[in-house]
Formats: structure tokens, sequence, C-alpha cells
């Protein structure tokens, strides 16, 4: 038991740093400066919108919709600047009150009808990728203001911007859930709904905020990588919320709710990332890294349930 | 009595765990066809010295021995074939079976491949003919009352032919008419020859069915009694190994004039009619069977549910709260009576809970002001006397009375007018309910104003200034301190008008 719990608190960084040898010793590429670059590129949507869905996981929720969100939003976002000429910073906040509308909607719809999370959500993820379709008519759109990709693709200083984003959000992230009351909430909620109503906190709003911010920071995740391909495609965001969600499970965030730190999560970010980037120069197939992602998030929800087997019987 | 009578003996069982010595050096004998209670405070070993009986428990070393003959590795299959069997607090049934099928549930009677459901009916009809109970065998179970059920675990044990039946806290969750009928259940076991070890925290009962007595304290057996040859007043010394001197601690007068809440007429969730008034600094009982609204009635006060018709005056001005925290805001808190699922939020530490009503106004700009969220928490900690080693510990590992204290640092430090106590002692041991007591007290000495409801009957007559009665969700009766007789409290609460 007391090799589970610290196996839970530190075992997530080893298995970081396992992997990082693993691809270290097996190939060439992997550990060079670019390619570490490339991979922190590559983790930053995810990062971003592993926050939102931290959030979500923690109130005991789940948010399925995120990978619809970020598709819709590329698509809206490209739609707007490429076909109605808006501004490109004015297209990108409409997108986001946008993303977080839907994410509000989806809150609502689970505080009020009291449906259970996983519905709610995944219908909005079949609902939002065919409008993003309907919109677009499956066709990529293209041909943006040469500023706007300047948030995917630029630099300051080394970092690219993308990178900074996600730094912020998880430092927003962290500051939320240690710092604010709200934040707190989200525990309380999290770990027992109705004790939580009796000590006087509106559920049905912690319920609003932490899908309202979910859909956000799907919606940042969402302008960060249209920013990047420099082209919306109805296909963006598709199977995005897979990754997310593993690479939240795996930095601790429980599925049952009320426990989980942003820290960890980062780790969990990472571990996908290093995973998909090694396996990818390892020429791995396609469908074998398909094989290997469903693995890791059945294993890391194993672990939690394990954890959560133990505890209640101890 | 004579050592070849005895059914099951314990021989100086020892089991501990990582800090904690849960039994040492217990020997415990259980004579054929009696009735024995276990009785102690919560921790004194019980429930650990129950799982070496059943299997759960693997000790450390002594013996067990049934019938004279010892099981030196006891398995729960093994305990089982030995004719041992327990009932749980919480039942170990199939709610969408029907009674038969539950008693029978994994050794369903067949005809080859197919379920003999007549016969299982007919087996299950004579069960409770020997009982002398009346259920309907086809009935599901989760139609019947919890008394019910317990009754179908009762028959299940009485089905596989257990020659020892142990019952943990069987009369908690039953109303005052099922534990008659428990009761009555338990002395027709024992005329069959059933031995029973009935662990209970209500002493009356202990003195109403059991032959002999153990008493265990801090791991270790104290002394075995014979009933006939003791009273309460031992018992509990016994058990907390100190005289109580009063059972319940003394207060100085504190009723003001002033009303604080005045209920007038109120209907909804349950209730019909209710009316009643409090004075600052009263402490007013709410008695009745379980399910006779006064649940209901602090749901409304508090705003979990709302009322239909009717009035509330809280301090002057007429309120309606329809959500707790407007509640709180009135000044109006609710110690809810199922702690674990309502009360505490036990995996937040002792912090986080006793600041969980007032973050928001210990917050900045939405930022927790967390020197201030500490030294609330520490000054509560050190007022109520919560034992811990610090106020980061996790709530769940704190004893009920200590949880309990949490909870009410919770509240006070919202500073609210109006404390409604649903069940405040319910499960916790008689040393910290002491306590709890003294808190109560402590809180109208300082001009607060508290609602207790409470099926303890001696608990209610011992606190309460005033005791309404209510049945049905109506007020049968409204009693002074000095009419308080449990007699008259029992009546009232068996008022029946019917429902309109």
């Amino acid at each position: 038991m007391k090799f589970v719990a610290g196996l839970k608190k530190y075992g997530i960084f080893a298995v970081l740093l396992l992997l990082i040898i693993i691809f270290s010793v097996a190939s060439k590429a992997f550990l060079v400066p670019s390619n570490l670059f490339n991979v922190a590129r590559q983790i930053s949507m995810l990062g971003i919108a592993a926050v939102g869905m931290a959030f979500v996981l923690l109130l005991g929720g789940i948010d399925l919709s995120i990978g619809s969100v970020i598709t819709l939003v590329n698509i809206v976002a490209a739609w707007l600047m490429v076909k109605a000429n808006v501004d490109p910073v004015l297209a990108a906040l409409i997108a986001l009150a946008m993303s977080a509308s839907i994410g509000f909607i989806n809150g609502w719809i689970i505080a009020n009808i009291k449906m259970p999370p996983l519905i709610v959500t995944l219908c909005a993820m079949t609902i939002l990728e065919g409008v993003a379709y309907i919109i677009c008519g499956g066709l990529p759109i293209f041909g943006f203001p040469k500023a706007f990709t300047v948030l995917g693709q630029g630099y300051i200083g080394l970092i690219p911007i993308p990178v900074i984003i996600m730094i912020v959000i998880f430092v927003i992230g962290s500051f939320i859930l240690n710092k604010t009351f709200f934040g707190r909430y989200f525990y309380a909620v999290g770990s027992n709904e109705e004790a939580a109503n009796l000590s006087g906190i509106n559920v049905k709003r912690v319920k609003y905020l932490v899908y309202t911010l979910s859909g956000l920071f799907a919606g940042i995740a969402g302008i960060v990588l249209l920013s990047r391909t420099n082209s919306g495609q109805a296909l963006a965001g598709k199977g995005f919320e897979f990754d997310v969600l593993t690479a939240v499970v795996l930095g601790g965030v429980s599925v049952n709710g009320g426990s989980g730190k942003i820290s960890n999560v980062v780790a969990g970010v990472l571990i996908i990332g290093v995973l998909s980037n090694g396996l990818v120069l390892l020429n791995v197939s396609q469908y074998v890294q398909m094989v290997t992602k469903g693995l890791v998030l059945l294993l890391a929800v194993g672990f939690d349930c394990i954890q959560k087997y133990q505890k209640s019987n101890a | 009595m004579v050592a070849d009578n005895m059914v099951l003996q314990l021989k100086n069982i020892i089991k501990t765990y990582p800090g904690v010595v849960a039994l040492n050096d217990v020997t415990i004998e259980v004579a054929k066809g009696e009735v024995h209670a276990l009785v102690g405070e919560n921790g004194a070993g019980k429930s650990t010295l129950i799982k070496t009986c059943t299997g759960a428990v693997v000790p450390d070393s002594g013996q067990v021995i049934v019938n004279g003959r010892e099981v030196s590795s006891m398995t729960p299959k093994l305990s089982k074939e030995n004719g041992i069997a327990v009932i749980y607090q919480e039942f170990n049934l199939v709610g969408e079976l029907s009674v038969a099928e539950n008693i029978f549930l994994g050794r369903a009677i067949r005809k080859g491949v197919i379920i003999d459901r007549k016969a299982m009916v007919e087996a299950s009809k004579e069960i409770f003919e020997q009982l002398d109970i009346d259920i309907e065998p086809n009935e599901l179970v989760k139609n019947l009352s919890v008394g019910y059920q317990q009754i179908v675990e009762i028959a299940k044990a009485v089905s596989q032919k257990a020659q020892i039946l142990i019952m943990d806290e069987p009369s908690a969750p039953l109303t005052k008419s099922e534990v008659e009928r428990m009761f009555a259940m338990v002395d027709k076991l024992k005329s069959a020859g059933v031995t029973i070890i009935y662990i209970s925290h209500r002493l009356d009962e202990i003195f109403r069915l059991a032959d002999r007595i153990t008493i265990m304290r801090d791991g270790e057996k104290i002394k075995t009694l014979n009933t006939a040859e003791t009273d309460v007043n031992m018992l509990v010394s016994l058990m907390v190994g100190r005289e109580l001197k009063e059972t319940y601690p003394a207060r100085m007068p504190c009723i003001k004039d002033e009303v604080l809440l005045e209920v007038n007429n109120l209907y909804g969730n349950g209730l019909t009619d209710v009316s009643f008034q409090i004075r600052r600094g009263e402490i007013l009982g709410f008695a009745g069977l379980i399910g006779a609204g006064r649940t209901e009635l602090a749901e409304l006060i508090f705003g979990v549910k709302p009322k239909t018709r009717g009035q509330i005056i809280f301090k002057g001005r007429e309120i309606s709260p329809k959500t707790p925290r407007e509640a709180i805001n009135h000044g109006i808190v609710l110690v809810p009576e199922d702690r674990k699922r309502q009360g505490a939020l036990l995996s937040i530490d002792i912090k986080g809970n006793i600041s969980m009503a007032i973050l928001e106004k210990i917050s900045f700009c939405s930022v927790i002001n967390k020197n201030k969220e500490r030294e609330i928490a520490d000054k509560y900690c050190k007022e109520l006397k919560i034992k811990t080693p610090d106020i980061m510990q996790i709530v769940k590992n704190l004893s009920g009375g200590n949880q309990q204290k949490v909870i009410l640092g919770k509240w006070l430090a919202s500073n609210p007018d109006l404390i409604i106590l649903d069940e405040p002692t319910r499960g916790i041991d008689v040393g910290a309910k002491y306590e709890i007591y003294k808190l109560i007290n402590l809180l109208v000495e300082s001009g607060k104003t508290v609602i207790m409801i409470s099926s303890e009957m001696e608990e209610i007559m011992g606190m309460s200034d005033r005791i309404i009665v209510l049945s049905e969700g109506r007020i049968t009766g409204i009693i002074a301190r000095q009419e308080f007789n449990q007699e008259l409290i029992m009546s009232y609460a068996s008022i029946v008008k019917g429902k309109e």
C-alpha cells in the first residue's frame, strides 16, 4: 500500500523519466534540442485543454466535447477571417466566446436537467462536429492574415509562443485551484456534492463555471492550433479529448472526482507528448499507436480505481 | 457455566495494526443458547473481534474454538460452515430480487437446471412461520421497510442453519415498533437454541435482551458480567473507565425574552400546519418516531426544500430561504443527521472544512486569505477541543465525535444565531457525547439558540428546555421541562391522525 501511495505521488515523474531514457536509447533523433522543442510545441494544445478537463474531472464529471469544440473554433475563426473578412483578434474573441458558451450550456444541462455528463458532452461532441462540417462543407479554409500565424508559429526569445501560452494557462489553473475560493469549491463539490450544498455552496454555479472554463480552454487550444496549422480543418480536433483525458488521468486527477493537482497534470501531458513523439520517431504504425494510447488510458484509470478500492477497504 | 457448554471460545486473541493494538490478549467465552452482549466505546475493538470470528481478520496469535474444536485459520467460508452468521448494519440484499430469492441467494433450490421458485417460497414461508413473522416471500426486497429487510437477513441466516448469530447494531436503523419485533425474534431464536452475540450502543436494549455482557475498552476485555448483577451506571463506568457523575452537564439559565424564530402554519415537505416559537438562548428539542417529519422541518427552515404555505419569521422579519446559502446568510445553520454523507467533506482537511462556509468572506478578489483561514481553523480546533495533530489532517481520519466537532466549527465560524442539530450524537461514543453536550451548553450560554432533533429519549430529555413532539408531519405535543417524562413523549409521538 505504501508502495502504491508512493507511486501515486512520484511515480508519474518516474514513468516520464523512464520513457525519456527508453526513447533516447532507441532513437538518436529523440534527445536533440530541435526535437524537444517540437515535443513542447506539440503538447501545448494538449496542455491548455488539459487544465479545463482537470477541473471537470475534479468535479466528478467529464467533458468529451473538447475535441469538437477545438474543431468548431477552428472552422468558425477561419470562416470569420477568410469569408467574412473579420479582424483576426475579433475573430478569435468571437470564437472563444462561442466555446465558453458551449461549455456553459453543457454545464447548465448537467446541473439543471441532471443528465450524466458523459451523455451530455457526447451529444455535444457529435452535434458540434456536425455543425463544423455544415459550415465548411468538409473543405479546409485557409489564407489568414500573416499576423494571425504568430500565435502558433512565433517565438519569444527561444521559446515558442504556444508553449508560453500553455505555461500561462497552467499557472492560471494552479492559481485557481490553490488560491481562490471557487477552486476550493471544485474539490468540495467533487468530493461530496450534497455536503457541499448543505455547506452553503451554490453547486449549480460551480458546475456552470467549470464547464464554461473547460469550453474556454478548449477554445484557446483551438485558436493556437489554427494559427499553427494555418488552415481551418473539419478534422482538427478529432479524437483530441481522448489524449486530454489520458493526460489528466495519468496526472493523477481521479475519475471519481475530488482529488488532483495541476503540477502532476503537467507531467501527464509531458508523458503523452513524449510517447506520441517517440512512437513516431520509432516508425511505429499509426494503428499500433492507437492500441498503445488505449492501453495507457486503461492502465491509468485502472490504477486510479485500484487506489480508490484500497482506500475504501482500509 | 461449564466449559463444555461453550459454543464459541476466543482465547488470548492478539491483533495489531501498524501503530495500534486493536485486540490485546482478549479471551471471551460464549455459552450455547445465550444472548451475549458486547459493549464498548467506538474503537474498543468490538468489530475487530467479530471479524476474527468470521475470518475477515486473521489474528496475530490466539485461538478461535467453535464447539470445542479449534479452527486454526478461520476464513469466511469456514466460518459459515461452522454455523456463524453476521447481520451487519448494511444488508447484503439484492433489492430487485424477491424475499425468497434473497434468502436462497447463491443456494437456489433447483429442479435440474431450473430454479424451483415454488419450493423456495414454501421454504421461506416455513422460516417466517417459525419466527412468527408475516412477510410475503414473493415481494421484492426493495419494497420492504428497513425493518423487514433486516428480518430477511435474519431469515437468510436461519435458513443456513446458523448456530451463532452475530448482530452488529441491529436496532440502529429501526423504528421503535420494529425494534420490539426484532427483540421478539431474538427471543424466538434463543429459545430455538441459537446463540446470539449482540452489539449495541443502546444500553437499555442490552439489559432487555442479554444474559451476559462483555465490556471492552481500548482493545482489551474489561469484564464479563451476568446482566442481573449489573446496572447502567456500572456498565458505563466500565466502558469509559471512569464514573460519570451526571450524564448531562448543567448549564446556566440563558433564555432571553426575544423570540428568535416563529413558525406559523407551515406546510410542505410532508409537514402539516406546523407552528411554534423559540426564544433566544433556548434549546428546543424535537422528538418523534423516525419519519415523523423532524428532519423535514429542519430542511424547510434551512432552505433545502421549499415550503408550500405558511410563515417563517426570523429575528422579527419574514424569511423564505430557497437555498442553504440564504439560510446561512440569515444566521441559520444545520448539522445534518448523516455526518459522513451530508455533513463533513471527508477527503478535505480540517482547515478546509471549517472555512468552507465563510470562504467567500475571507477572500479578497476571489483569493483566499490563507493566514486568516488558518487562524480561524486553529481557533475552533482549540475551542472545540478537536483531537488532531494539526489542522491539515484529512477529516476522514478523525473519529466520529471529532468529525462532528469539525462540522460544528464550520458553522460557528459563520457566527449563526440558530443552530439546528439533527441527531448530533448518533454513532458517537459515550465520552465524546458528553463533550458534545457541553459544547451545546456553551453555545446557548454564549447567546446562540439551538434546535435539537434526537431519537434518543434520554438525550432529548436531558438537554432540552422544551420538547416538541411530531407525528406524521404534525405537532402533537409541546412539553415544558418540568413535565418531561418518557411515557408522555411516547404517547404524543404515537398519535396518528391519518393523512389529509
